[in-house]
């Protein structure tokens, strides 16, 4: 076999991996070397990791063992320093020294970093990798005022990200207008006014002359000598191509790499690709062309016959939440250019399409880019326009629905996710042969759309196309309750309530589940449902519960458990806190901890040890691992603090009392405060109680986890009945419309603070629902204790084998 | 690690429940045991191949998958491969179920 070596762990050099494994596994041996301590990811979603909307783990497109089993060398965290063609060998920076037959450079680019003064402060960064971005989620947590520099794509996805991380985000930029090369005046002023709704602050047409601080920054000046302050600096004004390997060697570099069209440099079996190539003297930053090029060079290196690379054109959009834009092609106007251009300022739409020689040169859509897809093709294609109307060009069919006639005449090969590289016909032979009726499933066996997702309506349109009648658009873009079923939440209960089904597998039997025994999305879900509809019949099922539920206990990574006793309003009694004592030393176990929820928490409990130690504390469970009510928090009041009005602990204590182990379509906290200084933090809480004067005001959907969120007043209140009896209403009312693994904070936004109101106006609705929530609360039993007393869940849940065998 | 090739016996095929996993330690190495509700016994390494994953065994059992309970991964209790969009493979073991006892062979 012959040694192929990669410099270079990212997206485009392991994509060219993949396709040649897919091509010849036998024919190399394959070494890699990564900068990075990480596997390869996505790069791309690093804007969505910032913003919140992902996370790290969900990034990874090539898991350790991907590499293990195409047995790949890997050697991350280790760069390449040096390249001798001549012996045909790469040096790491480690001394390790490598032979290669074939060497690969796909080194990627780095953030450009402007050669100012004070540039190597610390609170200077760039935004490339996972390290750039741990910075800054880091930054965040202390700091107050960032500054992003540039206002391209990269600049403004940082920005939007730092915003969502609680700081105050300033863009400095030297053009006049925003993302100038890939929008026009017209564009870059309606993006700068939505941003700035959005709440982030610009400086436009500002050059920065010097960083400002001792060792940390503290602000910046710009060459007109006026002064900005600032904790952190993400420098986003462009990319420089790695090319220092190329360094030393005959290895011809202008601003990238220089490679022909089939990526091979100047020295014979070495080629380059992705951001460190340079092709027809143009280096991308986007990835569908260095996809292409992947694709090529994998060809190549397995000896198959390929067409070369000849460049590509690049559309571009923002991930950015509440801008829609598109970009492709050439932005401004000359002499031999014609152009359509709507702008309708009053909807915020304004589409230009640039017309050189009768064919499509540029297009720019802002607010509105639902022919963005269908005008790409057309430039891309060089369509000819002669006898096409404006608003032909302009205009999908079917208003961009059906989109059907434009599918069949789109040719097998043409890539329809650029991101993921895949095409028209894969898509369709994976919803033939695999009977796909979603989108979302269609990405679950291509992969397309799960990239930056502008594919998604394309990838709509060809189901359409593909299963003509059978498709039903509402049902492929509908939120089903999970892969296994077309209905969605409404649909399954009314077939529930209708047809009387009591079981999960009743459900998922005569509704046609597709997997037969469900998901772990949708059997905890049926699960719930099922509670919630037939509370007197329906046996609760713990197979359908996951782990914490069913074992009623958190199961940490390490496979032990944490053990947390309700500890009702946080109060407890000297006898209790003796009792926890004895059992964490006699258990030894390794954390005792208050958690935040006014309670003492045992963790890294051994699972063997979970029914001992519930015995001997003889405490109800605190529900810490459950889709329920977890704590009340409450401060201490009326009874000894001076400033409080009502009685906090004892609403606190009579809630949990009466609300504890109700299932809840999420988890559910309380907080109880006995004035407004509010120091059980109410606001936050899925219900919380502030005392005034003469009674209670309640605030509903608040939220102090990932999704921050201020709770809203829904009423105030005299009595303490009348605080329990609203409780009732509120968590019931919750109960039966919320999505299952909803919390209250999205439930309400999605609904509607007013439609909740109106519909528990009615004193007779309350009354039904308090009705309904107190039937469901005699369903319960403390699961401590029913573990102990039952012989059976104690086999079922519990036991441990353990054999030793002799080995000769 | 020494690898055994005897058969050894784990549990009678009675005792399991169909959709429990049940955690087995032979010679210190974890096993996950799984009835399916169809009545095939499978054995695989009691480890979510996910680098933060979790113990298979206290994962949710549909038909012949098992989720990972931390990261949700769903995989095949017949060939340990791990079902896209996600990609791994966990260990599998031989199973015989005879004279209603169960043999796992590591
Ligand atoms: C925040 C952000 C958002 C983006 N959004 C989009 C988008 O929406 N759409 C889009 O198409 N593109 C987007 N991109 C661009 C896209 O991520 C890149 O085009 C793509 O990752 C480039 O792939 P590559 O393999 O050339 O380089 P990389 O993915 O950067 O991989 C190169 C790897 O090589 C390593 N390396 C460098 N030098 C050495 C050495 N000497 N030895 C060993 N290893 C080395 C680097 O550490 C790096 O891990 C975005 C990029 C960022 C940073
Ligand atoms: S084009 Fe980006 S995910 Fe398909």
């Amino acid at each position: 076999m012959k040694h192929l070596v990669m410099i270079g762990n990212g997206m485009a050099g392991i994509r060219v991996i993949e396709e040649i494994l897919q091509q010849n596994r036998e024919m190399y041996q394959i070494t890699i070397f990564g900068a990075e301590p990480h596997p390869n990811y996505n790069r791309i979603k690093l804007s969505n990791v910032l913003q919140g909307d992902t996370t790290i783990d969900d990034i990874i497109m090539n898991e350790w063992d991907w590499y293990r089993e195409n047995n790949i060398d890997l050697h991350v965290n280790e760069a390449i320093v040096q390249i001798d063609t001549n012996n045909k060998q790469v040096i790491s920076e480690k001394g390790t020294i490598v032979s290669y037959d074939e060497l690969l450079i796909a080194t990627g680019s780095s953030s450009f970093i402007l050669p100012i003064p004070g540039a190597d402060k610390d609170g200077v960064t760039g935004f490339r990798d996972i390290k750039d971005c741990e910075t800054m989620i880091k930054v965040a947590e202390k700091y107050k005022k960032a500054v992003v520099i540039g206002g391209g794509l990269l600049g403004l996805e940082a920005a939007r990200g730092l915003l969502n991380l609680g700081m105050e985000a300033s863009v400095v930029h030297l053009a006049p207008h925003l993302m100038e090369r890939q929008l026009d005046s017209t564009a870059g002023a309606m993006l700068k006014n939505e941003l700035e709704a959005q709440g982030m602050k610009f400086f436009m047409e500002k050059q920065t002359a010097e960083i400002l601080g001792e060792e940390r920054v503290t602000g910046l000046r710009f060459t007109d000598g006026s002064e900005i302050e600032a904790d952190l600096i993400v420098m986003a004004v462009g990319i420089k191509a790695n090319t220092q390997v190329a360094q030393n060697t005959d290895i011809i570099v202008n601003r990238g790499i220089v490679v022909n069209d089939f990526m091979e440099t100047n020295i014979p079996n070495v080629y380059a690709v992705g951001e460190c190539a340079e092709h027809r003297e143009v280096t991308y930053g986007l990835v569908a062309p260095l996809y292409e090029q992947a694709k090529v060079l994998a060809a190549k290196l397995t000896g198959n016959e390929v067409d070369g690379y000849e460049g590509s054109i690049v559309g571009t959009q923002l991930k950015v939440a509440g801008v829609d834009l598109f970009s492709a092609g050439e932005i401004d106007e000359d002499d031999r250019t014609k152009s359509i251009k709507i702008h309708n300022d009053f909807d915020g739409v304004y589409k230009k399409i640039l017309i050189r020689d009768n064919r499509i040169a540029g297009i720019v859509l802002y607010g509105d880019t639902s022919d963005g897809q269908k005008l790409f093709r057309m430039l891309l294609k060089r369509e000819d326009l002669t006898g096409m109307t404006s608003t032909q060009i302009l205009h999908t069919p079917c208003g961009g629905g059906g989109g059907g006639e434009d599918v069949a005449s789109m040719p097998d090969d043409e890539l329809v996710c650029g991101c993921n590289g895949v095409t028209k016909k894969t898509i369709v032979d994976a919803i033939t042969t695999n009977e796909l009726t979603t989108v979302d499933e269609v990405g679950g066996c291509t992969n397309a759309g799960r990239s930056c997702g502008r594919c998604k309506d394309l990838v709509g349109d060809i189901l359409a196309y593909t299963l003509g009648d059978s498709f039903d658009k509402n049902a492929a873009t509908k939120k089903t309750l999970c892969g296994c079923t077309t209905l969605d939440r409404e649909e399954v209960v009314a077939e529930i309530q209708e047809k009387g089904l009591n079981s999960t597998k009743e459900v998922m039997y005569v509704l046609g589940w597709k997997n037969e025994e469900g998901c772990s999305k949708c059997r905890p879900a049926l699960n719930y449902l099922l509670g919630m509809l037939n509370p007197t019949e329906y046996i609760d099922e713990s197979n359908s519960r996951l782990v914490n539920e069913k074992m009623h206990a958190n199961i940490q990574k390490d496979g032990t458990y944490s053990v947390i006793p309700r500890m009702y309003g946080g109060v407890t009694t000297a006898e209790d806190l003796k009792k926890i004592g004895e059992v964490a030393e006699k258990y030894d176990v390794p954390l005792v901890k208050l958690t935040g929820g006014q309670r003492i928490g045992l963790f890294g409990v051994k699972k063997d040890d979970l029914l001992p130690i519930w015995e001997e504390l003889d405490m109800p469970s605190g529900y810490a691992y459950g889709k329920t009510l977890r704590t009340v928090k409450t401060c201490v009041g009326k009874t000894f603090c001076r400033y409080g009005t009502q009685d906090s602990m004892s609403l606190g204590i009579e809630l949990e009392k009466k609300f504890e182990r109700l299932d809840t379509p999420h988890k559910f906290k309380m907080g109880v405060s006995a004035c407004p200084r509010n120091c059980a933090e109410s606001g936050i809480k899925d219900i919380g109680f502030v005392g005034v004067d003469g009674g209670w005001e309640i605030y509903v959907a608040g939220n102090g986890g990932t999704d921050l969120r201020a709770g809203d007043l829904l009423c105030t209140v005299k009595t303490e009945e009348e605080a329990l009896e609203m409780t009732s209403v509120f968590l019931q009312y919750y109960r039966e419309t919320a999505n299952y693994l909803e919390r209250t904070s999205h439930w309400v936004e999605r609904i509607g603070l007013e439609n909740i109101k109106e519909a528990i106006a009615d004193p007779e609705t309350r009354k039904q629902l308090v009705e309904r929530l107190e039937v469901t609360l005699t369903r319960y039993t403390e699961p401590w204790k029913e573990a102990l007393e039952n012989k059976e869940i104690q086999e079922k849940f519990y036991k441990n084998r353990q054999i030793k065998v002799e080995v000769n | 690690m020494n690898a055994l090739k005897i058969p050894v016996k784990v549990a009678t095929y009675e005792e399991l429940v169909p959709q429990v996993g049940q955690p087995v330690l032979i010679n210190d190495k974890p096993i996950a045991l799984f009835k399916v509700t169809s009545g095939e016994v499978y054995a695989i390494e009691d480890k979510s191949p996910h680098p933060k994953g979790g113990v298979l065994s206290e994962g949710l059992v549909s038909g012949h998958y098992v989720f990972c309970p931390v990261y949700d991964w769903k995989i095949s209790l017949a060939d340990g491969l791990v079902q896209a969009p996600d990609e791994g493979k966990v260990q599998t073991y031989k199973v015989e179920v005879r004279d209603g006892d169960v043999y796992v062979s590591l």
